[in-house]
């Protein structure tokens, strides 16, 4: 079953975008629930209209930029996140044949994509020309150094058992054992930075609405805080996706299609993201640079070096 | 690391609780007999009105919300000839009904008043004025109090004693 990569290229990208969108009424919803209220289920039925109503205001609120901003940074940095996010997209795995582009070094590039995707943020904040947008911006620049290290770092353990960094070959290599049970250090490590690489609530430092405003999108409005918000629900459905396929089997599963498993995979870890975000307060940002520099860098390091011990001594 | 986790199963096993939030519209919460909503001018059980026109509400209401005017009609029994309840201004504190002292002003469990125009919110006596006697069934000022009407004179009352003849010096 290998289709036409254009036509992956179109469904992924609607798949993308919409579920990102229907992300905001999973999020409210789901947040509701663990807070013992409803969320919104007035527009349509059970408010699934909300993100369609949301979506007209945000299209018909006024463009605005700031007379003190960077002009064409400041109208650039949104389309960054969204470019790098959905190019990380082209390397995922879906199911058997549903990819846009198998490459060889998928998951090089994967963590390549998610680096670039912080110049977004950094230049948002410094083209914003507000002191709050700036704390955000340096936050995401210092966050994303201290959690691209061992975000990286915790994958080689994948890569050393699968012996590729072919997605799709990681998934293959998964069919008998998933890898979050070899690697589950890694697993827990890359969650973690995942977390922090999505931006969300424990390490939601870059925008920190109790403290920065809303951080580096502060002085956005319209469209473009739109793209923002898209990006960080499509950064969100991306981390979920790649756990699904690095550590959970992708698509591999009993009874059911490909598709559909890997779909459960990836909702489940979107759940968790918004479980997180409903039950973690937000740390201090000295604390998330000690446990990023102090205790997940050096875990993760061992981690490699232990699975790289035993790859060795099976051979 | 132990309490984080705990916390996430925590917050985990609110998906089972019951939600708090009342659906207001659709369902309506529910409210005691004596919630402080729309005030009402209540009728006497012969439904005659109870309301005395003494003023005392209007001069009790922090908010100046009330405005009456008092007349007489040709029975002698006081009534006010007009009885204006700003509900823009009202608080509902019930201060009004507390210092009435023939239970014709009353607070019911009716708060749902919105209006578009806020001249609407200006009750006039016919918007106050129910049927019944509200809460105190049975109460009828006229028939307690001394005071003289029509067809009832002084010492007819329930419970009143005939009026004493001051020209009469034996106790």
């Amino acid at each position: 079953m290998i289709s036409h990569p254009i036509a992956s290229i179109i469904g992924i990208l609607i798949v993308a975008l919409s579920l990102s969108a229907f992300l905001i009424w999973v999020e409210r919803r789901l947040l509701a629930l663990w807070q013992d209220r409803y969320g919104p289920n007035r527009v349509g039925p059970f408010g699934l209209l909300q993100v369609l109503a949301d979506m007209i205001k945000i299209f018909t609120k006024e463009d605005w930029i700031p007379p003190f901003a960077d002009k064409p940074v400041f109208v650039i940095a949104p389309a960054i996140i969204m470019v790098t996010v959905l190019m990380s997209f082209a390397v995922l795995p879906v199911a058997p044949g549903i990819i846009v582009s198998d490459l060889n070094i998928g998951l090089l590039f994967f963590l390549g994509m998610s680096s670039l995707g912080v110049y977004s943020i950094v230049l948002a904040g410094w083209a914003s020309g507000n002191k709050y947008s700036l704390l955000g911006g340096l936050r995401a620049a210092a966050q994303m150094i201290s959690y691209e290290v061992f975000m990286g770092l915790s994958l080689m353990g994948v890569v050393l058992l699968a012996g590729t960094f072919n997605l799709t070959r990681i998934v293959e290599a998964q069919r008998g054992l998933w890898y979050v049970v070899p690697q589950f250090l890694g697993f827990v490590l890359f969650l973690i930075a995942g977390v922090a690489e999505a931006r969300r609530l424990p390490f939601d430092l870059p925008e920190a609405e109790a403290e920065l405003v809303a951080g580096f999108h502060s002085e956005y409005s319209g469209m473009k805080f739109g793209m923002f918000f898209v990006g960080e629900y499509l950064g969100i459905t991306l981390i979920s996706s790649m756990i699904a396929v690095l550590f959970l089997g992708g698509w591999n599963g009993p009874w059911l299609p490909p598709l559909a498993w890997f779909l459960i995979k990836v909702f489940a870890f979107l759940c968790f993201f918004i479980l997180l975000r409903a039950s973690l307060p937000r740390l201090r940002f000295d604390q998330l640079m000690s446990l990023g520099w102090k205790v997940m860098f050096p875990l993760a390091l061992a981690n490699l070096l232990v699975t790289g011990a035993i790859v060795l001594a099976k051979k | 690391m132990l309490s984080v986790i705990r916390t996430i199963w925590n917050v985990f096993l609110h998906s089972f609780r019951r939600r708090v939030t009342i659906q207001y519209p659709d369902e309506k919460p529910y409210l005691t007999p004596r919630t402080r909503g729309r005030i009402i001018l209540s009728r006497d059980p012969d439904g005659g009105e109870r309301c005395v026109a003494c003023h005392l509400c209007s001069a009790v209401c922090p908010v100046d919300c009330i405005a009456l005017q008092a007349t007489e009609d040709e029975n002698g029994r006081r009534y006010p000839e007009f009885f204006r309840i700003n509900f823009s201004r009202c608080i509902f504190c019930g201060l009004c009904e507390d210092a009435c002292p023939t239970y014709a002003i009353q607070l019911t469990p009716d708060f749902e008043m919105s209006e578009h125009n806020r001249q609407n919110l200006v009750y006039e006596k016919q918007d106050l004025l129910i049927s019944g006697p509200g809460k105190y069934t049975g109460y009828n000022f006229w028939r307690v109090s001394g005071v003289q009407i029509e067809g009832k004179d002084k010492g007819e009352a329930e419970n009143e004693a005939p009026p004493t003849d001051v020209y009469r010096l034996t106790p």
